[in-house]
């Protein structure tokens, strides 16, 4: 599979487990292909370690099309590497020069622990998610798909909240380490339809009360995880779960 | 019975106080460098001092002032608390990260230039609120009202001060540049028709306030206006 010529030094975190203390240890590697992705890189990587008889490098990846949210590689001091709008798995060597050293680390924030070498626990945002990123529904027959109207400006930007593919790129680059633009996605993909409103506004309470509990930290809107995220997910939705907190802490009168 | 419950202690609480706070200094600032500019007329001072004295007399300007201070305080108190609390969110820091890719250095930065602020407006509110409200203006102008004009000349003939202030002002210009955008976002106002109105207005809001602020110490001190 190597048939490319680009030879290259990786820095890349090692961590044992948990709670051992990790380092950056240096690779070098060669013959790889500019057609490569990121991960391919990694692969190749990972069997000459094992040929060796070492740890191969562990990292997240499941779907390697850029739509599942697994990957989460910190490259070069940026989330998912130099290039804007894709996923790791998405970024291909040819985005690097022969002979460049490029630095991986894994996501760092207090809500995202190290599991292994590259890899992080994320369930904090399963959390967010379970305190109330859903809609109640009956169960039984499918409705009729034109049931409730819809404006299409409104699924649109529903849609475009619902992108959000969970990685925790925001998180990573975020110099507070904030979920906000994860959490507001969530909010927001339901806030915007017909079916979120009975639920509006105790989702957004309870979202961002476990956002908080997990340890993430406060925005200060300075837009890095827009500029970062994959799927271009905007500062809106910050702003709209904002203005829904708002007016379920002081104007509804339901108590959450 | 119905509570605001964590209202304000939940991250957007937090930053509501932050932003609320904020655009409360922002309006003052435009009173403050409206009165200040007066200076400028070179008539000696005795149009800013007028001004100066009725901020110091009008009972509505008093009472404004003390939730001046106290939004002052909270926004202080609020900032430094927010800062460490997200800077423990990331324990472990990145070896190598590259924020200029996706954001502004002050934009990252208004914790470091708050303080530098605050540093500021210690030796300000020393310089003159203490000697206008409590230690008393030693002279009066041709008007026979306190003549405020005559310590600012003072205190400015000292280049150190100068120098500190011209260095505050762009501390100023920069906390403004983000905070004031960053302010509308906060209380939800992001808007297609609205948001490059107000980003557009903040980018000439801060730099008109420096600027004018800047200039007073230097006009001052170098002699261009007596």
């Amino acid at each position: 599979m190597s048939t490319g010529n680009m030879n290259l030094t990786l820095k890349i975190w090692r961590q044992k487990n948990n709670k051992a203390k990790g380092n950056l240890v240096d690779y070098k590697i060669s013959e790889i292909s500019p057609d490569m992705s990121f991960l391919e890189m990694f692969d190749v990587l990972n069997e000459q370690l094992i040929n060796k008889g070492e740890e191969p490098v562990v990292f997240d990846h499941d779907c390697r099309e850029g739509i599942c949210g697994a990957c989460s590689m910190y490259i070069n001091g940026r989330p998912h590497g130099p290039k804007e709008g894709i996923t790791t798995c998405q970024l291909h060597m040819r985005s690097f020069k022969d002979g460049d050293t490029i630095v991986v680390e894994p996501w760092r924030a207090k809500a995202f622990p190290v599991i292994k070498d590259l890899t992080v626990d994320r369930t904090a945002f399963d959390r967010i998610i379970a305190a109330g990123g859903f809609i109640s529904v009956n169960t039984g027959n499918a409705q009729d798909a034109n049931a409730l109207p819809i404006p299409k400006f409104q699924a649109d930007l529903s849609f475009e909240a619902a992108a959000c593919i969970g990685c925790g790129a925001c998180v990573a680059t975020c110099k507070n380490a904030s979920a906000m633009l994860f959490t507001s996605a969530k909010i927001s993909q339901l806030a915007l339809l017909p079916q979120g409103q009975p639920e509006r506004y105790r989702r957004v309470q309870s979202m961002v009360a476990q956002m908080d509990a997990e340890g993430f930290g406060n925005c200060t809107n300075t837009g890095a995880c827009e500029a970062e995220c994959p799927k271009g997910i905007s500062l809106e939705n910050i702003a709209r779960m904002n203005r829904d907190f708002y007016s379920a802490k002081f104007v509804s009168e339901e108590e959450v | 019975m119905a509570s605001f419950g964590n209202a304000f202690s939940s991250s957007i609480g937090k930053k509501l106080i932050m932003g609320i706070t904020g655009l409360f200094l922002i309006l003052f600032l435009i009173v403050h460098c409206f009165i200040n500019s007066l200076i400028f007329l070179n008539d000696g001072g005795l149009t800013f001092n007028l001004g100066a004295h009725f901020m110091a007399t009008n009972w509505l300007i008093r009472g404004s002032e003390v939730i001046l201070m106290v939004g002052l305080l909270l926004h202080i108190v609020q900032g430094l608390r927010l800062t460490f609390q997200n800077q423990a969110s990331r324990p472990v820091k990145y070896a190598v990260n590259d924020g200029n890719a996706n954001s502004k250095w002050y934009s990252r930065s208004m914790g470091l230039l708050g303080t530098l602020l605050l540093i500021f407006l210690i030796v300000h509110l020393s310089n003159f609120w203490v000697v206008s409200r409590f230690t008393g203006i030693p002279t009066t102008d041709a008007n026979g009202h306190e003549d405020l004009y005559a310590v600012m000349r003072e205190t400015f003939q000292n280049v150190w001060i100068v120098i500190l202030y011209v260095l505050a002002m762009a501390s100023l210009a920069y906390h403004l540049l983000h905070g004031f955008a960053s302010a509308f976002q906060t209380l939800g106002w992001n808007h297609k028709k609205y948001s490059p109105l107000i980003k557009g207005f903040g980018v000439w809001y801060s730099i008109i306030v420096a600027l004018l602020f800047a200039a007073m110490p230097i006009a001052v001190h170098t002699g261009l206006i007596k």
